[in-house]
């Protein structure tokens, strides 16, 4: 493997759990601070001051949950593609571990965007449900990363599990742009062309600014959590390791 | 500001179940995020360390 | 199979020759428990009877369920035999022969979906029309709804090996090839019953027979490998 010059030394480094725990240590007190502000920044400007919709009026606000939970609920699969295809050609265990710790946040942003999205129907479309190509694609994401998680648990072996997860991650991925695409068109086959939950078509920037506030503060504190949840997950693996029992003494 | 007052805040312009249901079930899938594996992570230094004095006297 | 184990004996077989063998052996295993066969045809017929049974028995109105009806009572059945896929050749060893042997595993994997697919696909799609009868589908539908099960059940049974191969380790895994593999069978269950819609409606349907035929070759392609990944990832542990 170290003939492979064209990957940067870091992408090895990543192979070491103990590398990970370390960097991640020093890594997450700063993501955790930039969660805090723009989250909490990100809401007050989201419900205090930014502008009600003209036709919604300000159930428009959860908008500025909905997307970035769908944002990141979408992100994370495509990690968990990504990771999985490392660990399965590299073998290496770190991404194995992403794979596993990624999962969970993952399938509850989607809830979250299923649930915000389901919320924001009511006012807007009077009923706590509607079978829109977004939301119905959204809920078959869900699907795809509770079937992973299933798969995950009901196999002992660690090993086992984690490659047969990245295979199911692969899969999936393949799969979703082909449900993306069969769900839309069946979609527009049953619906009539209604107002589509998230269309943007020109966000003046007193929209779009928390919005972005919004995914950043969201991209961040996905970040914390995969640090967090990888962080014990390392332990767990390794630790049998004499750094993880110095590491355990020391506590 | 988009409001006049607390209670128009609270209300937003009738909207305000949907809004405040949202932003709740937000706030609480973020921190429940945040906390469980923190929870997690006490629950397994603890074991650890309990196994760690067994195989020691073992 | 093969009698001998040493590889410098063994010779190199023909694709087409391990594929027609192999073939032959998944028939000759199943027809041994005929009764086996015939369980998700059985379950077919009684998944489209629950409807009427539990929902209402009017002409008018399952007319208009019939296309996804049919459809989805395909789609479980066809779940339904996934798992006996390769347990019974996990369970007696075979399947970790067959990973050693130097025999090309594509090859081997589409013959063993193949035969599956002939005695379960094959047969729901003759079925159908029994079905459609039953479900009042009007006889325009008829044709839609056999090319549309003929191109689509390939590709369930493609799809549905990987979550069989996922979980050929495990003891239950039942319940849970369902859960893995009917997100992915949601666009072949969206085309399939589209189509027969569109015949019933007079409209044309080589649109959705073409995108069903897309889909098979995509699994034709893809899902041998993902299914001897899977495979080996569950003889391994």
């Amino acid at each position: 493997m170290a003939d492979k010059k064209w990957l940067p030394r870091w992408f090895f480094q990543l192979a070491s759990p103990r590398w990970c725990y370390q960097i991640t240590g020093r890594l997450l007190p700063w993501f955790l601070l930039a969660t805090l502000i723009l989250l909490a920044g990100g809401a007050v400007w989201s419900l205090l001051f930014a502008p009600a919709d003209y036709q919604q009026g300000n159930s428009f606000r959860i908008i500025y949950l909905h997307v970035p939970s769908a944002i990141l609920a979408q992100s994370a699969y495509m990690l968990m593609a990504v990771a999985g295809a490392i660990g399965l050609i590299w073998k290496m265990k770190m991404a194995d571990m992403v794979l596993k710790s990624a999962a969970p946040i993952g399938a509850s942003m989607a809830v979250l965007a299923l649930a915000t999205g389901a919320i924001w129907g009511k006012p807007t479309w009077g009923s706590w449900w509607v079978w829109d190509a977004r939301l119905t694609s959204m809920l078959i994401l869900l699907f795809l990363y509770l079937g992973i998680m299933a798969l995950n648990s009901a196999i002992e072996n660690e090993s086992t599990a984690a490659q047969a997860s990245a295979v199911l991650a692969l899969v999936g991925v393949v799969n979703i742009p082909i449900i993306k695409y069969s769900v839309e068109w069946w979609n527009t086959l049953h619906q009539p062309a209604t107002f589509k939950l998230t269309e943007k078509p020109a966000m003046p920037p007193d929209m779009w600014l928390p919005l972005l506030v919004m995914v950043i503060g969201f991209y961040c504190f996905f970040a914390v959590s995969l640090m967090q949840r990888l962080r014990n997950e390392i332990i767990w693996r390794e630790r049998r390791a004499s750094w993880v029992r110095e590491l355990l003494n020391k506590q | 500001m988009s409001f006049n007052s607390v209670s128009e805040f609270l209300a937003m312009g009738g909207h305000g179940l949907y809004v405040w249901l949202s932003y709740g079930l937000g706030a609480g899938v973020i921190v429940a995020n945040l906390i469980l594996p923190k929870l997690s992570r006490n629950r397994l230094l603890a074991e650890q360390k309990r196994r760690l004095r067994r195989e020691e006297t073992a | 199979m093969s009698t001998g184990t040493n590889p410098e004996n063994m010779q190199k077989v023909s694709a087409p020759a391990l594929f027609m063998a192999t073939m032959r052996r998944e028939f000759l295993l199943s027809f041994r428990r005929k009764s086996d066969l015939a369980n998700p045809l059985i379950f077919f017929l009684m998944v489209a009877t629950l409807f009427p049974l539990g929902v209402s028995p009017e002409p008018g109105f399952l007319a208009q369920l019939a296309p996804g009806v049919v459809w989805v009572a395909a789609l479980l059945a066809t779940l339904l035999s996934m798992d006996a896929l390769f347990r019974s050749d996990y369970e007696d060893g075979s399947l970790e022969q067959l990973l050693l042997s130097p025999q090309p595993l594509f090859v081997v994997v589409l013959a063993k979906v193949s035969a599956h697919w002939c005695m379960t696909g094959l047969a729901l799609t003759v079925m159908a029309p029994l079905l459609a009868v039953m479900l009042f589908l009007p006889a325009e539908g008829m044709p839609g709804l056999m090319l549309s099960l003929l191109l689509g059940t390939p590709t369930l049974s493609l799809v549905g090996a990987i979550g069989a191969a996922l979980t050929v380790g495990l003891k239950k895994g039942g319940v849970l090839i369902s859960l893995l593999v009917l997100p992915l069978y949601i666009p072949v269950l969206i085309f399939g019953s589209s189509a027969v819609q569109a015949a019933v409606t007079g409209l044309p349907l080589g649109g959705y027979l073409a995108l069903l035929g897309a889909l098979l070759a995509l699994a034709l392609a893809l899902a041998p490998l993902a299914i001897a990944a899977a495979l080996r990832i569950s003889i391994s542990s």
